[in-house]
């Protein structure tokens, strides 16, 4: 188990790193942040200068050594916008992204489970294929084209609820929707077919031939069993509270992280950026490894291991 | 004898969207009290399917017809809180492979616990300790430990042992063993067969021993079905069934044994393959593969009649033959 | 002078296996940490086998037949011993040499419907090692196929269906042709005939000794059915964790078996007939797990004549009178102590 874990961290780690130096690549190949900045007709004393107090004149790869050194050190630099820590940047924004994300997940979990569960029970009726034909709709529309979809109907239709801003918690119904839809779409048919792969398992059957009534043979047995693949989906859900919204932040005007990433990258805003993006990493990367624990406490197969024997 | 269970006329039709496809053609068995009865077919007979269906354990897409009565009482078309209070109570059930028939992610102790206080009411310390003691019962070592365990930390052979142990609790009248040693080492598979015998011969339960091997049920059964294709065509006392099958079908599966004594001879292998449920040859399903068919085989089903006064086959060679 | 020079040392063993072994590393279950220990799947084997002749590998799950088969095939790599095949060693996986050896020695699985690919017409399938080898044109490879097909009782009507079109006995018989098209002179067949139902069995058994007339073919066939290998192998050896226990002629072990794991064996096969059933003789327990190698003789915690020699003392393998050979102190009446059991 210490070996399990102790493998999965370095993963993690290793994780991490990479997706630092992709940021670091990709945003230094696309464009130079002093021209994007001060604009490419700025005198070329003021260019110069600009790159020299944030260390673009050096080689690449001193750039990216320091970075990474600076990251270790729990330094990420500043906005080359206006000088504030990114961090600092990025962590008041937080709180506005979960606002959205998290009402979304529980939206996802709440509709996506149950509805992917019912499907699996009334398999090939009426209620499993509107379910599923909902959940292909659901995924398969783009979450602006659903935003502003809904926008078009409940704002600018029928004037119930506002298209955009912060000011207040209905102002959040709308992002809310939007998010929650394609990720519920996707839990039902992940469910679905978890339920599905279940209900087809032999100790299925030992159950009903034991005497338990059907709803106890889906809670005791179907459903735990169910869960092991469905706690993978969710916890990449989890993964992605910081992340998972830049699209529907930038409908909305919510000013969240996804939309300060947008900007940031637009700007060529690299401390910034990078600071996003290794976030948004480390939660992904702890949601994985929550994900992992867990699988360990739904599955005693993976706790207590039988050595193998040789055919 | 008292008649414990009767099927007559069973049929099940598996509905698979675009088309139903009957597997299952009207199957008549009587099973007596204390009596052990083998079923004996291939893969697609109709013998697994037959329990199945008499249980209410085919699901939703399988129409079960024809009636089957446990103790004089109806169960096809009841409700489901009748079927439950006879299924593990009344018939229980054992399957093929044990290791995947028995839920992974629950400890042994709590899967035979369920068993417990859903038929005899047993909860706590009562259901741990009758746990225990159906364990010892089934002859497993060191049975408090092994109620601590998970499926995966068992052999084979002690998670059909397990299984064996949550069939008894329910103290059935008969017990249904499904293939119970098919997925066992030969060994091993000596073990359970010893200890089916032993619960019978001390339970006075009566037991269903489903299996495709002919050794297997030869030892285990008062009296042998023969299916094919979703039909019995010979039923018999064992040791008559052996010595003198009737059915061309069952004189064919038996010349196909390889001999464990005496001078080696080259098979006897019956031609052709197994039919699809789907596509059975009209008339007898086993013509086209029966070296003594005729023409009028296939014009008609033959039914399971009497050829002897205890002895039942479906071939209508032997019923003219007897006529004559 | 052409049949000397197609097989220059008719006489010799086509397969000569000495003191094979191998070993896995692995983890015991258990706690946090699983503690490293070795697992000797296959543990000093040695055997012959002659050209156009069979012989059958029994024993249970975990026994080692498996991994002895694939080290003979050069799958794997011995950790001891030696496999020599038409008198060479088997050179290492992978190796042009090593590919060039196993077109004279094929394997057929248990399981023929996953040895076929679902999406391709079986007949390319059957030509397929042809075509890896680069050997004839495609005319050619074609007829040889349709040879192949007739050989295994298949008419050329199959040469275009697909395996899901086919039964199992079928498919086994399209596993059969792919394996004989390079014209080996060995094939490897692990549990050829337990996945197909009973009225087929007999199909199978009956073609692969036609194959082997015709073919002059050599199996080593693995089997947990000692009817089966009664009926078709001229020499069976028993293997127990990782040892053969007995070897000899089938019908000696079948009808006296010397060793008392043989003799559980035999015992344990149920019979139609009740005139030819035996006492029988049920073990206790299940086998040992490969890592907990019991010390002496392996089998003595589970064997009804065990004595305290063979607790500590490993039986070899010796010649019995009649030209067997078991490995167990008490049939070779060398256990001078009393019994264990009661």
């Amino acid at each position: 188990m210490l070996r399990y874990l102790s493998t999965r961290l370095v993963r993690a780690l290793l994780t991490i790193c990479f997706v630092v130096t992709f940021a670091f690549i990709i945003l230094r190949l696309s464009g130079d942040p002093a021209l994007l900045i001060l604009s490419p007709d700025a005198p070329p004393e003021a260019i110069e200068a600009f790159r020299k107090s944030w260390g673009l004149d050096r080689p690449v790869w001193e750039q990216y050594f320091h970075y990474f050194a600076a990251i270790a050190e729990g330094n990420l630099g500043r906005s080359m916008r206006d000088g504030r820590p990114a961090l600092e940047l990025v962590l008041e924004r937080v709180p506005a992204t979960l606002a959205l994300t998290i009402p979304a997940l529980i939206l996802k979990i709440g509709i996506g489970i149950p509805a992917g569960i019912y499907a699996a029970l009334h398999r090939n009726k009426l209620a499993d294929r509107l379910t599923m034909l909902f959940s292909v709709a659901g995924f398969t529309v783009p979450s602006f084209v659903l935003g502003l979809l809904l926008v078009l109907v409940f704002s600018v239709n029928l004037g119930w609820l506002p298209s955009g801003g912060q000011d207040s918690w209905v102002h959040g119904i709308l992002p809310v929707i939007t998010l929650g839809t394609a990720g519920a779409a996707v839990l039902a048919r992940f469910t679905r077919s978890a339920m599905l792969e279940v209900l087809g398992q032999p100790y299925i059957r030992t159950a009903s031939a034991k005497g338990l009534p059907w709803r106890r043979v889906i809670i005791d047995h179907a459903l735990p069993n169910a869960a092991i693949p469905t706690v993978t989906i969710v916890g990449f859900m989890v993964g992605s509270l910081v992340a998972g919204a830049v699209v529907v932040e930038s409908v909305f005007s919510w000013p969240g992280v996804g939309r300060l990433l947008v900007i940031a990258v637009a700007n060529r805003d690299l401390a910034v950026v990078q600071t996003i993006l290794l976030f948004v990493a480390a939660t992904m990367v702890c949601a994985n490894l929550t994900v992992d624990m867990l699988y360990g406490w739904i599955d005693p197969r993976l706790r207590t291991r039988r050595v193998a024997g040789a055919g | 004898m008292e008649t414990l269970v009767s099927i007559r006329g069973l049929t099940v039709d598996f509905d698979l969207g675009h088309r139903v496809v009957r597997v299952l053609h009207g199957v008549d068995l009587t099973i007596g009290k204390g009596q052990a009865i083998g079923l004996v077919g291939e893969s697609g007979s109709g013998k697994s399917v037959t329990w199945l269906a008499a249980l209410g354990l085919l699901g939703p897409r399988a129409h079960v017809g024809g009636s089957v009565q446990l103790s004089g009482e109806p169960l096809l078309g009841v409700p489901a809180a009748r079927l439950e209070a006879v299924r593990g109570r009344r018939v229980a059930m054992i399957f093929q492979d044990p290791a995947s028939a028995l839920n992974p992610v629950h400890r042994i102790g709590r899967q035979i616990g369920e068993a417990l206080r859903l038929h005899r009411g047993l909860d706590g310390a009562a259901a741990r300790a009758e746990a225990k003691r159906l364990l010892e019962r089934v002859g497993i070592a060191d049975a408090r430990r092994r109620l601590d365990d998970y499926p995966h930390q068992l052999s084979g052979g002690t998670n059909q042992r397990v299984m064996i142990a949550m069939a008894l609790a329910g103290e059935p009248d008969m017990l249904v063993a499904d293939e119970p040693t098919t997925a066992l080492d030969a060994t091993i598979q000596a073990q359970i067969l010893d200890l089916l015998r032993e619960l019978r011969r001390d339970g006075g339960m009566s037991m269903v021993l489903i299996s495709h091997d002919l050794g297997v049920v030869a030892e285990n059964s008062d009296r042998i079905a023969v299916m094919y294709a979703g039909r019995i065509v010979e039923e018999a006392p064992t040791a008559e069934l052996f010595a003198a099958p009737r059915h061309p079908y069952t004189t064919g599966l038996l010349a196909a044994l390889p001999d464990l004594d005496g001078p080696r001879r080259r098979l006897v292998a019956i031609p052709g393959t197994v039919p699809e449920p789907a596509r059975l040859p009209p008339g007898c399903a086993f013509a086209p593969r029966c070296p003594q068919a005729i023409a009028a085989c296939t014009t008609g089903v033959p039914p399971l009649v009497h050829v002897a006064t205890d002895h039942r086959a479906a071939c209508i060679r032997v019923q003219t033959a007897m006529a004559a | 002078m052409t049949e000397t020079l197609r097989r220059p040392v008719s006489d010799r063993p086509l397969l000569e296996v000495r003191d094979l072994a191998r070993s896995f590393q692995v983890r015991r279950a258990g706690g946090w940490f699983g503690k490293a220990a070795t697992l000797h799947a296959v543990d000093g084997v040695s055997f012959d086998l002659r050209p156009g002749r069979t012989l059958g590998l029994v024993g249970e799950s975990g026994c080692g037949k498996t991994t002895t088969a694939r080290l003979v095939l050069g799958v794997l790599s011995p950790t001891g011993g030696e496999v020599r095949f038409e008198g060479e060693p088997v050179p290492a996986p992978g190796t042009a040499a090593w590919r060039a050896m196993r077109r004279r020695m094929q394997m057929v699985y248990q399981d023929p419907l996953g040895a076929l690919d679902r999406r391709i017409p079986v007949g390319i399938q059957v030509m397929e090692p042809l075509a890896i080898h680069g050997i004839g044109a495609r005319a050619e490879r074609h007829a040889r196929a349709m040879e192949l097909l007739d050989a295994v009782g298949l008419g050329p009507s199959f040469f275009a269906r697909y395996p899901h079109e086919l039964s199992g006995g079928q498919r086994q018989r399209i596993v059969l042709a792919r394996a004989l098209i390079l014209d080996p002179s060995l094939l490897v067949c692990d549990e050829p005939i337990s996945a197909l139902d009973v009225s087929i069995q007999a199909q199978v058994i009956n073609l692969l000794l036609d194959l082997q007339a015709k073919f002059d073919l050599a199996f080593l066939f693995i089997s947990h059915d000692l009817k089966v290998v009664r009926q078709i192998c001229h020499e069976v050896a028993v293997m127990y964790l990782g040892r053969v226990v007995e070897q000899g002629d089938p019908d000696q072990l079948l009808i006296d078996p010397a060793h008392p794991y043989t003799q559980a064996l035999v015992s344990a096969i149920p019979v139609a007939a009740a005139a030819r059933r035996r006492p029988r003789l049920i073990l206790k327990g299940d086998p040992p797990n490969p890592v907990d190698r019991p010390a002496g003789c392996a089998f003595h915690p589970r064997c009804p004549a065990a004595t305290a020699r063979c607790v500590v003392d490993t039986p070899v393998l010796k010649p019995m009178p009649d030209g067997r050979i078991v490995a167990c102190h008490v049939a070779h009446g060398e256990a001078d102590s009393p019994r264990l059991a009661a």
